[in-house]
C-alpha cells in the first residue's frame, strides 16, 4: 500500500441532548479537523460524510451535513455504518491516487429519537423484528453464550467497565466519567442478563472528523503525520444463531489481515496502546481474543492481570472507551482520532508514554458483525 | 391519514427543539423461501433449506448460503424441538418492542435437524432455571398469521417426558 497518513482530528465533547443541530456539531469538528491540520477547505478535495436515515429521522440524510463538511463543488460521498469504515472508504479515495486530502466526519443525534426502537429495525422484518429485540437484549445472547463458554465472569466484566469509566476521567469528550468499584457495577440494576446498568455505554451525541492525505501532502502538514500501516475490515454473518457467538472470526480475520500490511507478529508487544469499541464490558474481553491480545476464552484473565490499565503493558481504551461516550457511527472514528492524539503525545492525562504503534477498531452491525481494525504509528514503515 | 408529519416546538437552552412524528406504512415481501417457511408453520412444520455445499441445514430458511454462496434449493423439515444454545432474561419494559411484559426470556434454540439456531421468545418456563443445553419444544400458534410468532415461543421439554 502507497502511504497514507491522517494529518488532522477533530472531536466535539460526548453528551446527551446536545441541542446543535447535525450541521451544527459536523461543522464544528470539520474546522476543528482543519484547524488541527492547519489546512483550509481549498485543500481538500474528497468528502466522506456517515449517515444512517433511520437514526437521522430523514431520507438522504448526508444531505443535513455534506454541505457542513466542506461538499459544496467538491467531490463529496458517504458511507452508512461506522465511521471506521467511512475513514476505511476514505483511505481507499486517498489511495486512487486523485485526491490530495480527504475529509472524513460523523455525527451522531441518536439520541433525538428512541434508540431502541431504531436499533430494533436492523432485526429483519420478515422474520425475527417482531421479538422487539434491541442492542442490549441481543447483545446478552451473545454475552451469555460466550461468557458459558470461556467460564469468563460478571466481575471480569466488570472490571472493564471500572477500568474504562476511570479512564474516561481523563478525557474531556469523555460523556459518562466514574469512580466505581466491581461492586457498583454486579449491583447496577440487571437489564438482561448478564447484562447490568453499568455493563452498557450510553447513546451520546457527538461529531467527529479525520483527515487524510497523500504521502506528498502529509509531508506538508502542520502536524506530524500519523501513518496508517495496516487497515482491514470483515464481516461475519447477518443472523446471531449463524455466528459462532463465543468468537468473533470476523474480527480475527481483520486484525490479521492489518497486521500483515503492518508487519506485526506479536500484537501485544508491538502495539502500545489500543481503543476498541466496548459497546458492552463483555466486548472489550472479547475483541481482546479476536485481536490476538490473548488465547481464546483468556480475555477476562487479561483484563484481571491489570496489563490492560493505565501503566500496564498495553493499555486498552484510555480514552474511557465506547462504555463512556457511545456516539453511533462516530465511537469507530473516535478511536481513530484518539489514537492519533496518543501518538502524537497530544493525549494529555490520559497519555500512553512513548506510544509508536497504536490500534483503533470499529464494529457495525448487530452484535459486531463487521469489524474493522486499523494500525498506526508515528514511525514511517 | 397514512403519512403523518407532526411538530411540536420545544425550547431548551434558549434553542428551539422540533419534536415530530415519523409514521410511514411500509410493505416487505416475503418472498419464495420465506413464504414456503411461514406455509409449513400453518401446518405444524418447520422447515429448513440445506446447502448442497456445505451439508449445513438453515433454520429459518434464507435463499443463499452465506458461506459458500449457493442458491438454496433442498428443503427439509426439521423437528420441533431442540437444545437451547443462549438466552438472556430481560428485565426492563418496552411496551411498544416487547411481544410479552417483562421479566421475559429470549433464547437461540438449535432444532434437531438444523446447523443454525433460531432466535425467539421462551415461555411456559421457570426463567430462572433456565441453562443453555436444555431441551424445548416449539409452541405453534392457534391461528398462524403468516409472520415470525407462528410458534409463539418455545417452551423447555420436562425431562420425565423425555426419553
Ligand atoms: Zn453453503
Amino acid at each position: 500500500m502507497d502511504k497514507v497518513a491522517i494529518i488532522g482530528v477533530g472531536q466535539t465533547r460526548y453528551e446527551r441532548g446536545n441541542t446543535k443541530s447535525f450541521a451544527e456539531l459536523v461543522y464544528e469538528v470539520t474546522r476543528k479537523a482543519l484547524d488541527d491540520a492547519g489546512l483550509e477547505l481549498d485543500n481538500i478535495d474528497n468528502v466522506v460524510t456517515t449517515t444512517n436515515d433511520f437514526y437521522d429521522g430523514r431520507t438522504i440524510a448526508c444531505m443535513a451535513v455534506a454541505e457542513a463538511s466542506g461538499s459544496y463543488g467538491r467531490d463529496a460521498t458517504n458511507v452508512e455504518g461506522d465511521g471506521t469504515l467511512s475513514a476505511f472508504y476514505g483511505l481507499m479515495r486517498t489511495l486512487s491516487g486523485v485526491y490530495d486530502a480527504t475529509i472524513v466526519t460523523t455525527h451522531c443525534k441518536m439520541s433525538e429519537g428512541n434508540p431502541r426502537k431504531l436499533f430494533n429495525q436492523a432485526f429483519d422484518p420478515i422474520y425475527d423484528r417482531i421479538l422487539g429485540m434491541d442492542a442490549i437484549s441481543s447483545s446478552a445472547l451473545q454475552a451469555r453464550a460466550y461468557m458459558d463458554r470461556y467460564g469468563v465472569t460478571e466481575e471480569q466484566c466488570a472490571m472493564v467497565s471500572v477500568k474504562n469509566h476511570a479512564n474516561a476521567r481523563n478525557n474531556p469528550y469523555a460523556h459518562v466519567a466514574l469512580e466505581i468499584t466491581i461492586d457498583d457495577v454486579m449491583k447496577s440494576p440487571m437489564l438482561a442478563e448478564p447484562i447490568k446498568r453499568l455493563d452498557i455505554s450510553p447513546i451520546s451525541d457527538g461529531a467527529c472528523a479525520i483527515i487524510l492525505a497523500t504521502e506528498e501532502r502529509a509531508r506538508k502538514s502542520a502536524k506530524k503525520p500519523v501513518w496508517v500501516r495496516g487497515v482491514a475490515h470483515c464481516t461475519d454473518a447477518y443472523r446471531l444463531g449463524e455466528r459462532d457467538l463465543t468468537y468473533s472470526a470476523a474480527l480475527e480475520t481483520a486484525a490479521k489481515k492489518a497486521y500483515k500490511m503492518a508487519g506485526i507478529r506479536n500484537p501485544f508487544k508491538q502495539i502500545d496502546v489500543a481503543e476498541v469499541y466496548d459497546a458492552f464490558s463483555y466486548m472489550e474481553l472479547m475483541w481482546y481474543e479476536g485481536l490476538g491480545f490473548c488465547d481464546r476464552g483468556k480475555g477476562g484473565k487479561l483484563v484481571e492481570s491489570g496489563k490492560t490499565q493505565m501503566g500496564g503493558e498495553l493499555p486498552v481504551n484510555p480514552s474511557g472507551g465506547v462504555l463512556s461516550a457511545h456516539p453511533v457511527q462516530v465511537a469507530g472514528l473516535a478511536r481513530i482520532a484518539e489514537a492519533v492524539l496518543q501518538l502524537r503525545g497530544e493525549a494529555g492525562g490520559r497519555q500512553v508514554p512513548g506510544a509508536k504503534t497504536a490500534l483503533a477498531h470499529g464494529i457495525t452491525g448487530i452484535c459486531g458483525q463487521t469489524h474493522c481494525v486499523w494500525v498506526l504509528s508515528n514511525e514511517e514503515a | 391519514m397514512e403519512n403523518e408529519t407532526t411538530f411540536e416546538i420545544q425550547e431548551k437552552d434558549g434553542l428551539l427543539v422540533h419534536q415530530g412524528v415519523i409514521r410511514v406504512p411500509y410493505t416487505w415481501a416475503a418472498g419464495e423461501v420465506a413464504s414456503r417457511f411461514y406455509a409449513g408453520l400453518r401446518e405444524k412444520k418447520v422447515l429448513g433449506l440445506r446447502c448442497p455445499a456445505c451439508k449445513v441445514v438453515l433454520v429459518p430458511p434464507k435463499k443463499v448460503c452465506h458461506r459458500c454462496f449457493s442458491d438454496l434449493t433442498d428443503w427439509v423439515e426439521v423437528g420441533d424441538e431442540g437444545v437451547l444454545q443462549t438466552f438472556t432474561v430481560v428485565h426492563y419494559s418496552e411496551p411498544d418492542l416487547h411481544p410479552v411484559e417483562a421479566p421475559f426470556a429470549y433464547g437461540i434454540i438449535k432444532l434437531d435437524g438444523a446447523d443454525t439456531g433460531m432466535t425467539h421468545l421462551i415461555g411456559e418456563a421457570d426463567i430462572k432455571g433456565l441453562k443453555a443445553g436444555m431441551r424445548l419444544k416449539a409452541v405453534f400458534r392457534h391461528q398462524p398469521q403468516g409472520n415470525y410468532l407462528d410458534i409463539a415461543y418455545f417452551k423447555p421439554i420436562e425431562e420425565a417426558n423425555h426419553g
